[in-house]
């Protein structure tokens, strides 16, 4: 509160961000303790939530007033013009402080109630069960088992309680090894392939330097690969460029020497590190923001940027993984250099591929909760939370939802969810507002007392599934397929409606998806009518002689299909997803942004017709 | 017959056909005077039926006595045929050759193709003028149709009626003809009825470089606004070339002469601008070894997409002109029959309900492209394969069909059609049995008699048997302005057309239909 000068402005304009002409909507514009809240003039609301801010900028100030340019995480971008330079001045001010705390506790979460009682969020919390996942996956068994090594955090402080390593690895080796691995991070069970007895396995870089090496590492990684009975070598994964782990090499760490491991055979993916894919988004999002870009300077800044060679190379990895299991029946142990970027990417979409259950609903939290919460991706840092190293900060989860995205492009029937749910868990991992990817670690979380203090995100995006479902979606053809994506470099396109979430003229007018969404509701409530009103003809039957009946029914249904009729209509109208309603056609609003586009001409104002192309009118006269 | 000369080896049996996606067939190779047939004798097994029309290049190759011959057609398709014995192969390839380029339009298929189908409604009887026009005389008293072109002599690339304002004469429209580039005189091609404005089209006004001026072509035209209001001209040309114009006798509507008129230029590229421009993006979607950065950097230079661009916006003006600032419009390149008309039906798209249904789409062709003399003999005789640089080839009709694609993909619930009827009028612009596509206009249509001699594609196509693959089952009819958003981010490639023979389909959705499923009467 202490951070808040001016709770309230008047006569802001909010501007659009692509119209050429400096189209605006003028407004009141509210600072609350956690959010920045724009009415216009048509009483539009506009909330961003003050964690969702990644940048606050004031620019010079011009004769309208003082602009306040706000860039979001979740793509959101908002250019207000502020009557009173003071005001933007206080407002500026406030925001920078609001939008990076310095505490944990003063994080959205801690105070955000949504009106639960302890119990209920308690269940929340237990709605995923990793230990349930392992089971599913058909561990423990012959081959693996829980260590209780990390049982107190003792062996590595980033991985978590319970950990699924070889029966064969005694604690000695698993000790040894994770000394011999950078963070401590230990090749341990991720994925477990049920029927080619074949493992996903994750680790970190090991500490090998020019030429040194470990007895327990080259054992643990001989127990990983005898654990599976089919096949005698496994694949080790480096998921960085050669070049990048050899440079590691320098500095005392490095990659597995083949000679030292028996059975096994290594290989690079070629995944750039979190530096270079954050500036790569920052390129993809200067190119993006531009008024009137050509379609020339739209694609040379998306090759420049190589958003889409990065994602490319992660999805490549995903498929090397699961050829290695499916064609080789081999396992495959995956590492980067601490093995919570790339690796969590690269063992997520590779289990991804292979396993149906994880493009469930269900499925896919499951996932996330594994290879990337409880492995410690470190959520805190790459979205940045809190007020910390701006260089720790990356886009690694968004690449893995847009990789998702890709697939379900690619494969429309094979997701139970559609792209609105991989948005809305964007929009949480930077929002603050749940628990779920709070601090950097599990070891971290529980010190927070999260699952006390705050709620999961999980049983909140459960209870909105229908807005989440892919209509398209065929349970049954694909339960035991594995998604065999292509990765023809044609086959990427730019995520507009990731990178664009808020630019609504960008947008088709039209969504078939929320069309079919309509008509299996409707279908549904037809089918219950229809139900309805069979088993109230068999109860009238049983009851009366058939001449009444044949009266009656006319009498019976008659009154009733007037209301049905309303009802369902009224549900036609409500049932559009939130953040589509606005999407819906528009044809002849005046506020109709594109209006604009089209030609600058229009834009200067009318009775200057002479004017109207400056060039023309100077060489006919 | 004379196709038997071309015709060097008939028929070579142990033929493989590769295919992408698709095992390899083996079987009998047949040519007939029109199609290239593969059949593998066997039930259930797909055979190859290809008009000689739709190839548009071949390349031979020889391993020992095998020959391959690589089959490149107007659809983008590439097919492989492995031909044992070397003469065979060099024979069935000239065959190919000579059949594949025949030089006069009687020669073509559509003269020989008698359909298997009861016809129910003649096609070219479908769409007339006068019909056309009710649709109007009753909102409007001001336009007439005139019969001025009866016998083609005052403008040959104009249909023999025209609609023209009321209170212009014959006489005066004689004058007017002189004075437009190819007689293409200022005729009516759309009447808004909501703001009772019009959007019009003709040739560029011959003003040469000293400024020639014509009392009747601004009589007409001004005949059009209302006392106090004011007309848009958009010339779908850069000042520049239009300027340039001048020099060959062309040019644009001086200020003095139209003080009514405000004029736009709008930058439409053409001809071998465009042509190249395809030449290079099917290069690039047809190489899948190009890395990422390979791919959006070839992407970016076909510039497929800026064109796609530039006639959206283009089209986007006229329709802003019409329904927000509620003035008409007149539009002209230089000959009036391309850019031209990718922007007037385009902005008919945008403003108009009817033309977005079946129904409507095809009138809007047939009024809009056929009647009004675009010349698809010439702009559709070679497409992306073609090695011969010739003048006159185009895929100015393919790009209106990508823009209605994105204006689609933009309102997927506004068309009563789908993408394939897109598709399916894309591939019979280029090669078909029926005859609605021959030649460059009316003119030439009817000296070649096509009404009696060949069928027309809409008897084929508006059969309710075949319709129900064209229809969108999503249409809900609207009656709304639909402004597509033309921003590079919004505008997407048209994958079903320039990417469908890569992209193996895995789920059920949308699969190409084969082009041509319809039986065939061998002509020998």
């Amino acid at each position: 509160m202490e951070h808040i000068r001016t709770t309230k402005v008047e006569q802001v304009k909010l501007l659009d961000r692509f119209a050429t002409n400096n189209k605006s909507l003028t407004g009141t514009l509210y600072l609350t303790a956690t959010h920045l809240l724009f009415i216009d003039s048509l009483q539009k609301e506009t909330w961003i939530l003050h964690h969702h801010i990644a940048s606050v900028e004031k620019l010079a100030l011009t004769t309208s007033g003082c602009p306040l340019v706000i860039q979001c995480k979740n793509f959101r971008i908002v250019h207000f013009i502020v009557p009173r330079e003071r005001d933007c001045h206080d407002i500026y001010n406030s925001l920078l402080q609001l939008s990076k705390q310095a505490k944990y506790e003063d994080l959205y979460a801690f105070s955000y109630n949504p009106k639960q009682n302890d119990s209920e969020r308690l269940q929340g919390w237990q709605l995923i069960d990793l230990a349930e996942e392992y089971k599913r996956m058909g561990v423990p068994n012959s081959h693996w088992e829980l260590s209780d090594a990390n049982q107190e955090y003792k062996i590595c402080e980033t991985y978590p309680r319970e950990l699924y390593v070889p029966w064969t690895a005694k604690k000695t080796v698993i000790v040894g090894s994770s000394k011999f691995r950078s963070k401590g991070r230990f090749p341990v069970l991720s994925y477990y392939h049920q029927d080619k007895k074949a493992a996903i396995c994750r680790c970190s870089q090991p500490l090998s330097g020019f030429s040194a090496r470990c007895m327990e590492d080259e054992r643990l990684l001989e127990a990983i690969s005898k654990a599976n009975p089919v096949n005698c070598y496994m694949y080790v994964v480096d998921t960085r460029p050669k070049l990048n782990a050899m440079a590691n090499r320098a500095a005392g760490k490095g990659y597995e020497n083949e000679d030292n491991y028996s059975s096994i055979r290594f290989q690079f993916v070629g995944i750039e590190n979190i530096h270079v894919m954050r500036s790569s988004l920052q390129k993809l999002l200067e190119v993006n923001g531009t008024k009137g870009l050509s379609v020339n300077d739209f694609y040379s800044g998306l090759e420049s940027s190589g958003w889409l060679r990065h994602i490319k190379a992660v999805m490549d990895a995903a498929i090397f993984l699961a050829r290695a299991i499916m064609v080789e029946n081999a396992s495959v142990l995956v590492h980067c250099s601490d093995g919570w970027d790339r690796t969590s990417q690269v063992c997520s979409l590779g289990s991804l591929l292979l396993d149906s259950y994880y493009r469930t609903i269900r499925g896919f939290m499951v996932l996330i909760e594994k290879d990337w919460i409880s492995f410690g991706h470190k959520f805190s840092e790459r979205c940045g939370h809190l007020d910390g190293d701006p260089k720790e900060v990356s886009p690694v989860f968004t690449q893995f939802l847009e990789c998702v995205w890709h697939l379900t492009e690619q494969f429309p029937q094979a997701f139970e969810f559609n792209e609105a749910f991989l948005l809305q868990i964007h929009e949480h991992i930077h929002s603050c507002q749940f628990g779920n990817f709070l601090g950097n670690c599990q070891k971290e979380r529980e010190e927070l007392k999260l699952k006390e203090k705050t709620y999961s995100l999980w049983p909140f995006l459960l209870e909105d599934q229908k807005k989440y479902l892919n209509p398209l979606y065929s349970s049954k053809s694909h339960r035991f397929i594995v998604l065999e994506p292509n990765t023809v470099s044609f086959n990427f396109k730019f995520w507009r409606n990731m990178y664009h979430q808020f630019d609504q003229t960008l947008h088709p007018r039209q969504s078939v998806f929320n069309i079919i969404m309509n008509m299996n509701e409707q279908n549904k409530q037809l089918e219950k009518d229809i139900k309805d009103l069979e088993s109230k003809i068999k109860q009238r039957k049983n009851k009366q002689t058939d001449d009444i009946l044949t009266k009656e029914l006319l009498h019976s249904v008659h009154p009733e299909s007037p209301t049905l009729k309303t009802s369902l209509c009224f549900k036609e109208q409500t049932r559009l997803p939130v953040n589509d309603s606005l999407r819906t056609i528009e044809g002849s609003s005046p506020a109709d942004n594109r209006y604009s586009e089209y030609a600058e001409e229009f834009s200067k104002s009318e009775p200057a017709v002479v004017s109207l192309e400056y060039g023309v009118a100077r060489m006919t006269c | 017959m004379e196709f038997a000369e071309l015709i060097k080896t008939p028929r070579v049996d142990n033929v493989v056909l590769h295919r992408p996606f698709y095992p390899a067939v083996e079987g009998t190779l047949c040519l007939t005077g029109h199609h290239l047939i593969l059949s593998s004798r066997q039930d259930n097994t797909e055979e190859l039926w290809l008009l000689h029309s739709n190839i548009d290049a071949i390349d031979k190759r020889f391993v020992g006595s095998l020959g391959t011959i690589i089959i490149k057609c107007k659809d983008f398709r590439i097919i492989q045929l492995d031909i044992p014995g070397m003469e065979e192969c060099l024979n069935i390839a000239s065959s190919i050759e000579a059949l594949s380029t025949l030089d006069s339009i009687t020669l073509m298929y559509p003269f020989f193709y008698r359909p298997m189908f009861e016809v129910i409604e003649d096609g070219w009887h479908s769409f007339l003028p006068e019909q056309e026009f009710k649709l109007y005389s009753s909102a409007t008293s001001q336009w007439r149709l005139s019969y001025v072109n009866k016998e083609f002599a005052v403008c040959p690339t104009y249909p023999p009626i025209v609609i023209v304002p009321e209170s212009i004469d014959d006489e005066t429209l004689r004058k007017v003809a002189t004075f437009r580039h190819g007689g293409r005189f200022p005729v009516l091609s759309y009447y808004h009825q909501k703001s009772k404005r019009v959007i019009m089209r003709s040739g560029q006004p011959l003003t040469g470089t000293n400024g020639r001026r014509c009392k009747e072509d601004e009589k007409l035209i001004n005949a059009t606004l209302r006392a106090g209001s004011r007309g848009y001209i958009i010339d779908t040309r850069s000042l520049n070339v239009a300027q340039q114009a001048r020099a060959k006798g062309g040019g644009f509507e001086q200020e003095a002469h139209y003080p009514q008129w405000r004029r736009i230029h709008k930058s439409i590229e053409r001809y071998h601008i465009l042509q190249e421009s395809l030449i290079k993006l099917v290069e690039a979607c047809n190489d899948q070894t190009h890395n990422m950065d390979r791919w959006l950097s070839k992407l970016e230079a076909s510039n497929w997409l800026t064109h796609i661009k530039e006639i959206l916006t283009a089209a986007c003006l006229v329709a802003q002109c019409i329904d927000r600032e509620e003035a008409s419009v007149l539009i002209h390149g230089t000959e009036g029959t391309d850019s031209t008309l990718q922007v007037t039906s385009l902005a008919q798209i945008i403003l108009e309900p009817r033309s977005r249904t079946i129904r409507g789409f095809e009138a809007l062709i047939e009024r809009e492209w056929l009647q009004a003399g675009h010349p698809f003999q010439q702009r559709c005789a070679q497409s992306a394969y073609c090695n011969t640089k010739q003048k006159w080839e185009a895929p100015v009709f393919l790009l209106f069909l990508d823009c209605v694609w994105q204006i689609l993909r933009q309102f997927p619930c506004s068309f009563e059609f789908n993408e394939n009827f897109l598709i399916m009028l894309f591939e019979h612009a280029y090669a078909s049995q029926f005859g609605t596509f021959l030649g460059n206009s009316e003119s030439e249509r009817c000296k070649l008699k096509l009404q009696q001699k060949t069928m027309s594609l809409w008897s084929w196509v508006n059969q309710p048997s075949k319709l129900s693959k064209y229809t969108n089952p999503l249409f809900e009819a609207n009656n709304l302005v639909i402004w597509p958003s033309v921003a590079p981010q919004s505008l997407l490639l048209w994958e079903d057309t320039l990417l469908s023979f890569h992209l193996l389909p895995r789920d059920d959705a949308a699969q190409r239909p084969s082009p041509d499923a319809d039986p065939v009467l061998l002509d020998f």
